[in-house]
């Protein structure tokens, strides 16, 4: 028998008030029972890493083509990379519902700034302050959109790189790689194009990330051998076709065991 | 991600799922979807005999996943709104339904668990298929399934689906995908229920439950010789002479 | 009755029948007081008889006349009349918008005011009336077809921005107190449909078109308008037809002088609506003026 009349005809909580210290009438009304409202939600159908790069003549991005569903790799023709007006591109990671709402903030802001017709157009910086007021103040919310963003741009012969993610977190560099690509792609990239992004041609900019789209393909088991590439310079944004991976496996043709086995 | 999680898709005790197979395909003319018939409440089946495919307009229907109460409730609005968009626009569009199924699950996504293929037939692009699954993305595929048996036949869809079908060819396609589901889904089973949706008609078509497609279901008892007087394999040992 | 410390009891409203309208309002301190709240028609009345100005049925948009007319609304017509003439071609694969802007001080930067918004990526609207009225309008259809998009993930059609923005237009001839707008209103743009051309009224009333006419010049322009196939014409013709309209109505009105304003949606374009390009825009103006001399 609970002898504390405060307790009664509540669910037991021992680490709360366990001697009912509370005269009833003071009893605070946010209690460890009250539920909060529940906001955050988590991601459900996800894309995986998006590079960046910068070059000679702008900006190169990657992103495969795949949106899973936990494991299960449920949409394998999504484009994660999306033109915003004539300089910009936004790759995403993260919740392709948030991201196609994301698309939809964008193009009206876009649609916005054509209709003035002031002479004006928007350009990667200022989707950039758009996108990491947006994420942080929805953040603030407790109700984030779930998603990394990269965004890469070209305007006024100079080009932008940057990021910003579902807490408002934003940096600038002359490499980004978003997920897993943050662990696995960004060292490769690093090493690649840190002191080079003015010598950098388009054809070496693209080797190096195909290569660290390919390392990422044998290590993150959520992407698939099917992705874009964007570029962005001074003539415009160019989304390319999908493209595949070429890979190599014939080497473990010969591996037998995982000691001293011989066959 | 490491996060804290939340499992939204979580029912409400005692909620009616519809722990579901459902389907979708285009083909030239129309398109063809299809749903078992399972409702369930943890391992009771609350109804057997369950229509999984909801008329919203004319030439667009949906098929429903997820939780019963909250599918429908959404699909009644959609039914609703697609009348009012009829008298002030025209003849809806599929993609026109199926946004506004995603704009309501995508900005309820705290409160529903449901999973929705739109499907149907309109002038502007002929057949189309869109599936909305649980966070409320929209994706347009020639063919879509979800509910909790789709995940047991991806390969087999993946490695049987063709562009350039016909219609008995899809229907075959939309029968035997469902079949092998139901199969080894135990949250769906009962009957085969489909629709044909063209620019002429709604045709519904029907497979009783005793009448689903079969494939191999393993051997009848495992080591048995049939056709044979069974004798008891095992001898009791004596243990005395 | 009781009434809070201090507070003005209003006692009574009475129409004088000189037609003032009093209110009759104690103040506590004051004691009783007379107020005038309005002075009504009745008193001009008496002076004016028999024409239906003067009357008072124009005093209001929420009044009709005994005939059945609306004159704040027929009002607001001829604020537009008094504007410069703005046309619009739809054509074969696009359409055309023209605007004469009448230049009313030489010290204004040349290309201010602009008569032709931009309402969405592939909608334009050019009008004829009161700019700051139209501008309104403007954003109230940039608004209405980001709704669209919104509900919809499509671009909107011409025609449901019309519907909407001519219901707009027409609750502001319901009210005494609001003014009807005093524009008149050319919706352009190509859609899903093919290119599409919208004239809206004050009234709220709207019409699709092949040519449409509003302002000054608008009687000559459609003469002109109807003598053209618009139906086989290419946008890049349509523009050089919509200069020489421009130039013709201006000369004919004996204005004073006025900037041409062209804009254009089409296949050239990629479906936007952009302003002509300053080189076509030119060759425009100078083929224009040329056939004004063989005009004449």
């Amino acid at each position: 028998m609970d002898h504390f009349p405060t307790n009664w005809g509540r669910p037991r909580n021992d680490a709360f008030d366990a001697y009912g210290t509370y005269p009833i009438h003071q009893r605070p009304v946010n209690d460890t029972f009250t539920d909060g409202v529940q906001r955050t939600q988590h991601p459900i159908v996800t894309g995986t890493s998006v590079l960046a790069i910068k070059y000679k003549d702008g900006i190169m991005m990657a992103a495969d083509n795949l949106a899973s569903y936990g494991s299960l790799a449920r949409f394998k023709d999504v484009q994660r990379l999306h033109p915003v007006g004539d300089h910009t591109v936004i790759g995403a990671g993260g919740d392709m519902s948030d991201f196609q709402y994301i698309q939809r903030l964008l193009d009206e802001l876009v649609t916005d700034e054509f209709a003035a017709q002031d002479g004006h157009t928007l350009g990667p910086v200022e989707i950039h302050e758009y996108l990491s007021q947006v994420m942080y103040a929805r953040r603030s919310k407790i109700d984030p959109l779930w998603n990394s963003l990269v965004i890469g741009g070209f305007k006024n012969g100079k080009s932008f790189l940057s990021y910003v993610d579902l807490l408002g977190t934003t940096y600038t560099a002359s490499t980004i790689a978003t997920g897993y690509g943050a662990y696995i792609a960004q060292p490769l990239l690093r090493t690649a194009v840190e002191g080079f992004e003015e010598t950098l041609t388009e054809e070496q900019a693209f080797k190096i990330l195909e290569n660290s789209m390919r390392v990422l393909f044998y290590r993150d088991a959520r992407s698939i051998n099917k992705y874009q590439t964007a570029t962005i310079t001074e003539k415009g944004v160019t989304i390319s076709e999908s493209r595949h991976l070429e890979t190599s496996w014939s080497f473990a043709e010969g591996i037998r065991g995982y000691g001293p086995q011989t066959q | 991600m490491d996060c804290i999680s939340v499992d939204i898709n979580h029912l409400k005790k005692g909620e009616v799922n519809l722990g579901t197979s459902i389907m979708a395909v285009q083909f030239e003319g129309g398109v063809v979807i299809g749903a078992d018939s399972r409702t369930t409440t943890g391992s009771y089946i609350a109804n057997r005999v369950t229509d999984k495919l909801t008329h919203v307009h004319d030439r667009i229907y949906c098929c429903r996943s997820g939780s019963a109460a909250d599918t429908q409730a959404v699909a009644d609005y959609v039914h609703y709104y697609l009348q009012t968009h009829t008298q002030s626009y025209g003849t809806p569009t599929v993609h026109d339904a199926a946004c506004v199924f995603q704009k309501m699950c995508y900005e309820n996504k705290d409160a529903l668990s449901a999973g929705i293929i739109v499907a149907g037939w309109d002038k502007e692009v002929g057949p189309s298929v869109y599936n909305i699954p649980l966070g409320g993305g929209l994706f347009r595929q020639p063919w879509a399934i979800g509910g909790s048996g789709s995940t047991y036949v991806y390969g087999y869809c993946d490695a049987t689906y063709r562009e350039g079908w016909g219609r008995e060819e899809t229907v075959e396609f939309v029968k035997n995908t469902l079949a092998l589901a139901m199969s080894r889904d135990g949250s769906s089973g009962g009957v085969i229920r489909m629709c044909v949706i063209t620019e002429d008609s709604v045709e519904r078509l029907f497979v009783p439950g005793d009448q689903l497609p079969r494939f191999w279901e393993g051997k009848e008892i495992i080591g048995a010789e049939t056709g044979k007087q069974s004798v008891p394999a095992v001898v009791p040992m004596v243990v005395e002479a | 009755m009781v009434v809070e410390n201090g507070g003005p009891i209003l006692v009574a409203v009475v129409v004088h029948d000189r037609g003032i309208m009093y209110s009759y309002v104690f103040f506590p301190r004051l004691g009783l007081t007379r107020l005038e709240v309005a002075r009504r028609w009745f008193s001009i009345n008496s002076t004016l008889t028999m024409t239906s100005i003067g009357t008072g049925y124009d005093l209001s948009a929420s009044t009709y006349s005994p005939d059945g007319r609306i004159f704040q609304v027929e009002y607001a017509n001829k604020a537009v009349e008094n504007s410069g003439t703005a046309i619009g071609l739809r054509v074969k694969d696009g359409v055309v918008l023209a605007v004469e802007k009448l230049v009313h001080s030489k010290l204004l930067v040349p290309g201010v005011n602009r008569r032709i918004h931009t309402v969405d990526k592939h909608i334009g609207l050019a009008s004829a009336g009161l700019l700051a009225d139209s501008r309104h309008l403007a954003n109230r259809a940039r608004d209405e077809a980001v709704n669209y998009r919104d509900l919809l993930h499509s671009p909107p059609t011409l025609k449901s921005v019309a519907e909407r923005v001519g219901l707009y237009l027409q609750a502001y001839t319901l009210y005494s107190s609001v003014r009807p707008f005093g524009v008149s209103t050319i919706l352009a743009g190509v859609d899903k449909t093919g290119p599409q051309l919208y004239v809206l009224e004050p009234s709220g009333v709207f019409f699709g078109y092949h040519g449409a006419a509003v302002g000054k010049g608008r009687q000559l322009a459609k003469t002109e308008l109807e003598k053209l196939n618009l139906a086989e014409l290419t946008t890049r013709e349509a523009v050089m037809e919509a200069a020489k309209i421009i130039y013709l109505v201006h000369e004919d009105a004996n204005e004073k002088e006025f900037e041409l304003e062209m804009s254009w949606i089409g296949d050239e374009t990629k479906g936007l609506h952009v302003p002509v390009p300053k080189d076509l825009l030119e060759e425009a103006e100078r083929q224009a003026k040329a056939a004004l001399e063989n005009f004449d």
